[in-house]
Formats: structure tokens, sequence, C-alpha cells
């Protein structure tokens, strides 16, 4: 019998919730207002990752980039289901944060927003499944591989 | 890894405000601003004397829940709060031509601000359309091009700020003590250095946009000071409006919240003042300033259909200066639409001083409230148009669909007379 030992990842939570699903890593940020449409494509021609769908993963980028709508456009995403599950960052950025805080507020969907330091934000690999745990009180989060 | 976290610190009235005491909308909008707080490792809030709301253009209809739920839980805005512009032209219905959902949600939007007691000011440009905060005074201010404009040429004190969090700040006064609240943050960590170019090449406005997209490009979202640059904001608008227009780009093509112009913009007296400890130094070549222009032009041809102007809303100033480029010249060519985009205040005043009856006698139209690259004005089989706008060349072609072509204020009235494209390239050697 082979015992599988599951590989857990603490961070900092952002954002708290709870999300499990498939990683789709961004190699550079994308804006979401201008750079994600509404049904969760990467639509920033400039971007390396242009038509690359985010809906129902768990998206993984170094940071945030671009207007500052895309706290509107984020929250959109996240009523109508095209958006992330959780997203997985190196560096927070507040922009996501507040289209996450609203999402809670005004539709009850509490999406994961996690701080990794760079040696555990390098062992999440496009394709794999995690599981997100960010916990509101203790402002710990871990990601389990 | 996991560190403790910082503690953020509330005052007897803030926790009050969080638990409900002063209504549900202020719990709300405390909630968010407590989130962000914590987010960002804050150790406590501050309080605000005003806001500038961005949340007014309609990108669907999260952003009209968040707003309409406000105004169901009895939200008021505590602090002075202006609006940026809108989906609709309320003054003048007909100009836009959207589709009916986007119109009618885009109205309700507008309405939900007015409801919450937000001053209808409908600008992207609300500093010179009244309100001006002093300088050093903490603000909650959205919209890019606002940002940099009341950090750097005012030299009050907003972080960059996004929809939500504007309203947020504005119905619970506060705002998360961090960024470029932060004296340490606002110090410049690059130098874009100009004194090797001939100061005759900044003497018209065009390359003033160009000098954004530099901006922008170099710098990113970091501080930069900027040395080597003509002007002086006592000269009766000629550069405040171009650092306006240079703001406004930079925040398109970058992310920039200030930047310090030295000799000009309040903070910046001098270099030392502003400079952080092993900043980086750049020397920019003419060269330079001609390749970031022409990043603001998607065309080379000379085929004209439009001229838009104003974005961000054009000032007073601005309508001067227009008004004495059209003087008692010819009118534009009759297939050209020539349109302004301003504030109800700049228009009033603008009537007022007779610039906009020139403006209007030689065939030019007025947009209020809203602006022509975010929301249907253009006529559909319109391909080329010109503007001295480095913020309208970087997103209406792709907003829009259409070719771009930068040129200055009296290269645009030229252009607009001939019907065909009129640049002038020794202003650029």
């Amino acid at each position: 019998m082979v015992l599988i030992v599951a590989k857990i990842l603490t961070g900092k939570t952002s954002h708290p919730g709870a999300a499990s699903g498939e990683v789709l890593v961004l190699t550079e940020p994308v804006s979401f207002w201008g750079g994600v449409n509404h049904h969760g494509e990467i639509i920033d021609v400039h971007h390396a990752q242009h038509k690359a769908k985010m809906t129902n993963k768990i998206l993984v980028m170094p940071s945030g980039r671009g207007s500052s709508s895309a706290t509107a456009v984020l929250a959109e995403l996240i009523r109508t289901g095209d958006g992330p599950l959780g997203i997985v960052m190196l560096q927070c950025d507040t922009i996501l944060v507040i289209g996450a805080l609203v999402s809670a507020e005004i539709y009850g969907i509490s999406m994961p927003i996690v701080e990794l330091a760079q040696a555990e934000y390098d062992q999440l690999t496009d394709g794999m499944n995690v599981v997100i745990a960010a916990d509101s009180q203790s402002q710990i989060a871990t990601v389990t591989l | 890894m996991a560190l403790a976290p910082i503690q953020l610190a509330l005052t007897e009235e803030e926790s009050a405000m969080l638990a409900g005491e002063h209504g549900e909308a202020v719990a709300m909008c405390m909630r968010i601003i407590v989130g962000v707080a914590k987010a960002n490792g804050a150790e406590k809030l501050i309080e605000i004397e005003s806001a500038h709301a961005d949340g007014t253009l309609y990108h669907g209809e999260a952003g009209l829940d968040f707003t309409e739920k406000l105004v169901a839980l009895g939200g008021k805005v505590k602090v002075k709060t202006t609006t940026n512009v809108g989906s609709l032209d309320l003054l003048h219905p007909t100009l836009v031509h959207g589709d009916e959902i986007t119109m009618a949600h885009g109205r309700r939007l507008m309405d939900a601000h007015s409801a919450l007691g937000c001053e209808p000011t409908w600008s992207c440009a609300p500093y010179q359309a009244g309100h001006r905060p002093a300088f050093g005074s903490h603000v909650a201010w959205a919209e890019s091009n606002a940002i940099a404009f009341v950090n750097s040429v005012l030299g009050a004190r907003s972080d960059r700020y996004g929809d939500f969090l504007d309203l947020s700040a504005a119905v619970t006064g506060r705002v998360p003590f961090g960024g470029l609240h932060h004296d340490a943050a606002r110090k410049a960590v690059l130098v874009l250095d100009f004194s090797e170019i001939d100061s005759r090449m900044f003497s018209e406005d065009a390359p003033w946009a160009a000098l954004g997209v530099l901006l922008g490009n170099k710098a990113g979202t970091r501080v930069a000071a900027m040395v080597g640059l003509p002007g002086d904001l006592a000269d009766g608008g000629v550069t405040e409006d171009r650092l306006k227009g240079m703001g406004a780009t930079s925040a398109s093509a970058g992310g920039v919240g200030l930047f310090h112009v030295v000799g000009i913009t309040p903070e910046a007296p001098t270099l030392a003042a502003i400079i952080a400890p092993n900043a980086e130094h750049i020397v920019i070549t003419a060269q330079d300033v001609r390749e970031a222009r022409d990043q603001l032009s998607t065309t080379t041809s000379d085929k004209l259909d439009a001229v838009s102007l104003g974005t961000p809303h054009f000032s007073v100033d601005e309508f001067r200066a227009l008004a004495e480029a059209i003087g008692d010249g010819p009118k534009f060519a009759k297939h050209i639409d020539f349109y302004v985009s301003t504030s109800r205040d700049v228009l009033a005043r603008s009537k007022e001083l007779g610039y906009l009856d020139v403006f209007t006698n030689a065939g030019g139209r007025v947009l209020t409230d809203t602006c022509t690259y975010v929301t249907p004005v253009l006529k559909r089989n319109v391909t080329n148009v010109m503007t001295n706008s480095g913020k309208w060349a970087w997103y209406a072609p792709g907003n829009l669909g259409i070719d771009v072509v930068l040129g200055s204020l009296v290269e645009c009235v030229a252009s607009a007379r001939a019907g065909r494209v009129v640049r002038d390239e020794s202003l650029w050697s």
C-alpha cells in the first residue's frame, strides 16, 4: 500500500475563502479591464497567454496590472460564474482584493486570494490540482497540492 | 513562512461603524475598507477630506448591484464626493448611440450615485471643475488621470483607488493608511533627465503626450522625478494642462500615480527634496521622445474623418486656446466631425466667456458627462481620427476599432479645416 502525503504550501490570506481546482499559471500579470473578456478569456494581444481561459481555474499570477476598473470586471466575472475559483499571487493586488470583497458582500461568493512567498509560489505548475483554504481570522492560507 | 499578521488598530468610532452602529451601509463599506487594510498590512485608517468616484461608467451588473445596494441600505457620502464620467451625456442625450441595456443601466448607475449624495460632476477632470484638494490633504480619488493629477500637480495625497473602494471611502470617510499617503512612498526612485533636449520641442501640447508614454513605459507604477522640462504652474493654465495630458497618458501606458517635475510641481522645488536613496538615473534623448510619439499614431495616411479633443475633459484655458486657434478663420471641412469632451462646469464658464460660440460656429460639437472613447458617439463610418490627447490615442484604437493620429491642438484645427491630416514635422526635431 502506497501512502500519498499531500504537500501543503502556507501563505497569507489576501481574501478569505475556499476553493479547489486546476491551476492556470500566468507567466506575466494581466489587467482584467481591457485584458480579460466577459467569458474569462485573455484578450490582451500583447499577453504571452493570449486566449487562455481562466473560468473555474485557480489563477496563479505574479502581481496585478492596469486599470482600476478591474475591480468591477472581476466582480462581474465572479457574479456570472465566468471567473476564476481562486487566485494565488506573489504580490497581493489591492484592486483584485476589492473585487473579491464586493462579490462576497453582494453575492455571498467568497473567492479566496492567497499571497505566497517565491519558494512556495514556484511549486505551482500549470494543470496540477490544488485545494485552497484561506482563513480570515488568522490570515493564514494553505494551498494543498 | 507565515508571519504574524500586522494588527490593524481601529478607533472607537471606526469599531462602531464596523459593528453597524452607524447603519448597515456604513458597516458594509467599513468591511471593505478593513478588508483592504488587512490585505495590505495597514496599521490604521485615516480620515479623508474628499473623494472622486469612478464607478459611474457602466461595466456590468456588479457595479450597479453594489451602488444600488448602498442606496437601498440608506447610504450617504460623508465627505465631498465628485463623480467621474458616465455612459451617457445627460445634457445632450441624442449624441450617444449605445445599446438600450447599457444606456438604461448606465442611467440607473448615475442616478444611484446622485442618491448617495455625490455631486453631479460627471467629469474625469474634477480638479478643473471646482474640486481642488489642498496641498498635503488626504483624499480618496479613483480614475487614473485624476489620481496622477491630484498627487502630482496639487500635492494632495491619494493612493491608486478603484471602483467600489472610492465609494466605500466616501461613505465611511476613511481609507487604509498606506501607499501614496505615506511620505516615504512619495519619493522618486527614478530620475528621467531631459536636459539634453532643446526645450523648443516642448513648446506645443502634443510632445507632452509623448512624454506621458515615456514616463509610463519607464516608471510603470514607480514614482519618477523629471528634470530639465520647461514650465510654470502660474502661467495661466498652459503648464497645468500639459501636465494633465502627460499624467493621463502615463497612467494609461504605465500605472503612474505620482510624478514630480523638478522646479514645477509643488513637492519638488529641488531634486534633493524628493529623491529616494539609490534612485535610477536615465538620460532621455529627442529620439526617445519621437519613438514615444510614434506609439500614439496607428497610421501614416492623411485621411481624416473626425477630430476629438478633451481627454481628460477640456479646461476653460484649453477652450480659450482652441478659440484663439480658430479665430475668425474658415469653418471646419463639412465631412469632419469635431468633438470636444468636457464637464458641465467648464462648458458653462466657456460659454459665458464666448469661447464656446467660436468653436460651435466653426462647426464643432461639445460632449459633456462622458467621453468619446468610452461610449459610442463617433459615427459608425468613421475610421481615421486626430487628437491631441495621448490617453485618447492610447485607448481609442482598441475600444473603437479606428486609426488615430496624434497632433497638437493647432494641427488639429488646421487638419479639420483642410479635411485631411496636416502635421508640422519641424515640431519634433
